[in-house]
C-alpha cells in the first residue's frame, strides 16, 4: 500500500484485504489513473450456500427456521417474510395478536441490530477508533450503554422466540408459543431504559461529523397506510413506484457480475436504489411516533435526507421507534386465543416482503398441493444495496483523491458501512483494493 | 505461552461458509464481553475490528464449513499459525445446512442460483472442519449457546476440559420439568439422539426438536427413525427430519440414507 500523499500520477491501486466491521466476505477494488477513477468493484468472496436450490423438496413448515441460517444477525426477517409468503399460499388469515407479536419480535430484532451496527461496528468510523474496544478507553459510558441497548433487544427477541440467534418460536399461523401478559409486562421497565438511551443515542450521533454527500437516490421501502412499516405494505419509492409486492419481480431484476457471489438488484427502469433506515424514514417519516419525531426535531433532522452517512441517524431514530412500539403493543396485549392458526397444504405461489434491519427482504415460493417447496427466490437487502454502494464509491471518491491512501481507504469503507452490508445474506468480509499506478 | 505471565492469550476469529451468528454470539456476551476482552486479546476478528493482528494466535475459533478451493487451502493455514482450535458451531462441525448439497450435483444449484454459472467457483460438498484438519474441540449448536463459548475460553486459558454437556436433550426436558412433547402429545421430536445444550427450547416451546445441536454422545437414530415410523411418518418425512443443520454428522447421516434409500 502506498501512503504518498501528493496527489498522484499514473495507476493508483488502493487494497483493503479485509474490510472490517461488515458482516461478511467482502472485498473493494479503486483503481485511480492520476485523478480519473478508473474502476471501484465491490467484490464478494463469501463462499455461496445456494439456499435457493436445496430448499427445493422440503416442507413449507421448514422454510422459517432454515432460511433463518441465511443470517446470524437479522433471523427474525427471514422467519417474517417466509412465513407470511407461505400463509398466502395457505390462505392463513393469522390473529390481531398474533399480528401486534410479530411487530414486536420484529422490534426486539431491529434493536438488538440497529445497537450493535450504532456503536460497535459504524461509531468507531466517526471516533476515529478501529473497534468498539478502543472506544472503551474514551467513550466508556457510551459502549456500556450499547451493550446494555443490545442486551435489551436480544432478551426481547429470546422471551419471544426462546434465543437470540435462530430463534425457535416462529411458525407458520403464528408462533409455537406466544408470551402471557405478566412475561411481556416484566420487560416493560428495560424497554423503557432503552427509549431514553436510544433518544440519547440520536443526539450523540447527530453530533458526529458528516461529509457533504447528497445524492439523488430512488429510497424504496415498505409503506404501510397506518403505521411505520416492518411486515407488510406496498412497496413504494420517492421516484414514483408504487406495487404490490407480487409485482416485485416486474420492476426488479438481479444481475450476476463477474466480481461478486452476490447478486446486484437493479430497478429495470432506472437501475441502482438505496433500501434500509435511511429510505424508510424519508418514506415513512411521517408514521413514525412520538418520541421519535420529537427527538427529530430536537437535533434538525428532518425528510428528505439525502445523504447516506447520515443514516447513522436514522437508524438511531429507528432504536427510538423500535423502543416505543415495542412498549406500545405490550402495553395493549391480550394474548391470541391459541397460539397459531394451521390450514392444510394446497398449491400455490406466494410472494411477501418484510422490512429487516437493512432494508427490504422479498421472498417468493411455489408449493405442491403436498406442501412441498418447488421453488423459491430470495432478494436480501444487501444485494438490493450493492450496486448503489459502487455508485456512491464512483461519486465519493473524487472529494477523497488529495488525501492520503489510509485516509481514502477508512472513508471508502465508511461509505460502505454506511449501507450495514450484511454479506452472510448477500452470499459475506470486505477487502478494499485502490489501485494507483 | 509467552514467558510474560500478564500476556493475554490471543485470540483470532476465522469465518468459512457460515451465517456469523456463532461468531456474533461473541459480541452477544455483552455483559460479561468487557471482561472477556480483559482477559483475552481478540487479536483477529474482523467482524468487530480494523486492526487486524498477525498470527500465531493461542486459540483459533473456527466458524463455518469448508465449501471453495480457497477455503480448503485457508484452513490450512489457520491451523499452522494456532495452538488450539476450536470449531464454532454446527457448520463448522457438521458442514451445516449448505451441506444438503452433499446429496445433490452443486453443478445444477449453481445454474439454479446464479444467471452465469461460469462466475462461480465451488466445491462438490460442504465438509466439517475436522475433515481437514485436526480439531482440539467442537462447539456445537446452531447457533452455539454463547455460555459454552465463555465456558471454552475460561477452559482453555486455564488449561482444564471444559465442562460441555454430551447427554441428549432429554436430560434439559426433564430438568426443566417440561411434559416429554413426543409421549405426551405425539408430537416428533429428535430430542432423545441430539446432544443438550439448548436448554431444550423446543419441547418448552411446545414444538418437537429439530436437532440443532447435532448428535448426542452414543445416540440410536435407527430406533428413534422406526418410531417416527410407527407414529406413520413416511421415508421421506424421516429422512427430512435427519437431514438438517447436522446432515452431514455420520450418526444422522446413516439413517438419513437408510430412508433414503427405502
Amino acid at each position: 500500500m502506498s501512503t504518498s500523499t501528493a496527489p498522484p500520477r499514473g495507476v493508483t491501486n488502493i487494497k483493503v484485504e479485509t474490510l472490517a466491521r461488515v458482516e461478511g466476505e467482502g472485498a473493494l477494488t479503486v483503481r485511480l489513473r492520476g485523478a480519473r477513477i478508473e474502476d471501484v468493484k465491490l467484490r464478494i468472496p463469501e463462499p455461496p450456500r445456494f439456499f435457493e436450490a436445496f430448499l427445493r423438496g422440503r416442507l413449507f413448515s421448514e422454510a422459517p427456521d432454515i432460511t433463518a441460517r441465511i443470517c446470524g444477525i437479522c433471523p427474525i426477517a427471514y422467519q417474517m417474510s417466509s412465513v407470511h409468503a407461505m400463509e398466502k399460499i395457505l390462505g392463513i388469515a393469522i390473529h390481531p395478536a398474533v399480528r401486534q407479536l410479530r411487530r414486536l419480535f420484529y422490534c426486539g430484532e431491529w434493536i438488538e441490530s440497529h445497537a450493535l451496527h450504532i456503536y460497535m461496528l459504524h461509531a468507531p468510523d466517526f471516533l476515529g477508533c478501529a473497534d468498539v474496544v478502543e472506544m472503551t478507553k474514551d467513550y466508556r459510558a457510551a459502549v456500556e450503554k450499547a451493550l446494555k441497548l443490545k442486551l435489551i433487544g436480544n432478551k426481547l427477541v429470546a422471551l419471544m422466540g426462546g434465543r437470540e440467534i435462530h430463534p425457535i418460536s416462529a411458525t407458520v399461523g403464528g408462533f409455537f408459543r406466544v408470551p402471557s401478559k405478566e412475561e411481556l409486562a416484566a420487560i416493560r421497565p428495560e424497554l423503557e431504559w432503552a427509549l431514553e438511551a436510544s433518544i440519547e443515542t440520536a443526539k450523540l450521533v447527530a453530533g458526529f461529523p458528516f461529509p457533504d454527500f447528497n445524492q439523488d437516490y430512488e429510497f424504496v421501502s415498505l409503506s404501510h397506510p397506518d403505521e411505520y412499516p416492518l411486515n407488510e405494505g406496498r412497496i413504494v419509492s420517492n421516484k414514483g413506484l408504487d406495487i404490490d409486492v407480487s409485482e416485485f419481480e416486474d420492476h426488479f431484476l438481479e444481475q450476476h457480475v463477474k466480481h461478486s457471489n452476490a447478486l446486484h438488484s437493479v430497478l429495470r427502469e432506472r437501475g441502482s436504489y438505496l433500501v434500509g433506515p435511511l429510505a424508510r424514514f424519508n418514506l415513512n417519516y411521517d408514521k413514525l411516533p412520538e418520541a421519535a419525531r420529537r427527538t427529530c426535531a430536537e437535533i434538525g433532522f428532518q425528510p428528505p435526507c439525502l445523504n447516506q452517512f447520515k443514516s447513522i441517524i436514522a437508524r438511531a431514530i429507528e432504536l427510538i421507534f423500535s423502543c416505543e412500539e415495542a412498549l406500545r403493543i405490550i402495553g395493549s396485549y391480550e394474548p391470541p386465543p391459541a397460539p397459531r392458526v394451521q390450514a392444510p397444504p394446497r398449491a400455490g405461489t406466494g410472494q411477501a416482503a418484510t422490512e429487516a434491519p437493512r432494508g427490504t427482504l422479498y421472498h417468493r415460493y411455489v408449493l405442491d398441493d403436498k406442501g412441498v417447496i418447488l421453488s423459491s427466490r430470495i432478494v436480501p437487502p444487501t444485494s438490493q444495496n450493492l450496486k448503489r454502494i459502487e455508485d456512491d464509491l464512483w461519486r465519493f471518491l473524487p472529494s477523497l483523491l488529495e488525501q492520503p491512501v489510509e485516509e481514502i481507504t477508512l472513508r471508502c469503507e465508511q461509505a460502505i458501512r454506511n449501507y450495514d452490508p450484511c454479506i452472510s445474506c448477500a452470499t459475506h468480509f470486505l477487502k478494499l483494493n485502490i489501485e494507483r499506478t | 505461552m509467552s514467558s510474560d505471565a500478564k500476556k493475554k492469550p490471543k485470540i483470532g476469529v476465522f469465518k468459512f461458509a457460515s451465517c456469523d451468528g456463532c461468531q456474533l454470539s461473541l459480541l452477544d456476551l455483552e455483559e460479561a464481553l468487557l471482561d472477556v476482552v480483559g482477559a483475552v486479546e481478540l487479536a483477529y476478528f474482523p467482524e468487530a475490528s480494523r486492526n487486524m493482528g498477525k498470527g500465531p494466535y493461542d486459540i483459533a475459533l473456527v466458524e463455518g464449513s469448508v465449501t471453495t478451493h480457497h477455503d480448503a487451502e485457508k484452513i490450512q493455514h489457520v491451523r499452522r499459525q494456532c495452538r488450539t482450535l476450536v470449531t464454532i458451531g454446527a457448520c463448522a462441525t457438521a458442514g451445516g445446512i449448505q451441506a444438503l448439497r452433499n446429496w445433490k450435483d452443486v453443478n445444477e444449484y449453481v445454474r439454479y442460483v446464479y444467471a452465469k454459472p461460469d462466475f462461480i467457483s465451488t466445491l462438490k460438498m460442504s465438509t466439517p472442519i475436522a475433515e481437514h484438519v485436526p480439531v482440539d474441540f467442537e462447539l456445537r449448536g446452531c447457533p452455539i449457546n454463547k455460555n459454552h463459548l465463555l465456558e471454552l475460553l475460561s477452559a482453555v486459558i486455564s488449561g482444564r476440559k471444559p465442562n460441555i454437556p454430551t447427554y441428549s436433550v432429554c436430560i434439559e426436558c426433564k430438568r426443566r420439568g417440561n411434559v416429554c412433547v413426543a409421549v405426551a402429545q405425539g408430537i416428533d421430536c429428535v430430542g432423545p439422539v441430539t446432544q443438550a445444550g439448548c436448554g431444550a427450547l423446543c419441547p418448552t416451546y411446545n414444538r418437537g426438536c429439530y436437532g440443532c445441536f447435532g448428535p448426542m454422545e452414543n445416540p440410536n437414530p435407527v430406533a428413534l427413525a422406526s418410531i417416527f415410523e410407527a407414529q406413520g411418518h413416511t421415508d421421506q418425512e424421516i429422512m427430512r427430519k435427519f437431514r438438517m443443520f447436522n446432515a452431514w454428522s455420520w450418526q444422522f447421516r446413516q439413517v438419513s440414507e437408510a430412508r433414503e434409500r427405502k
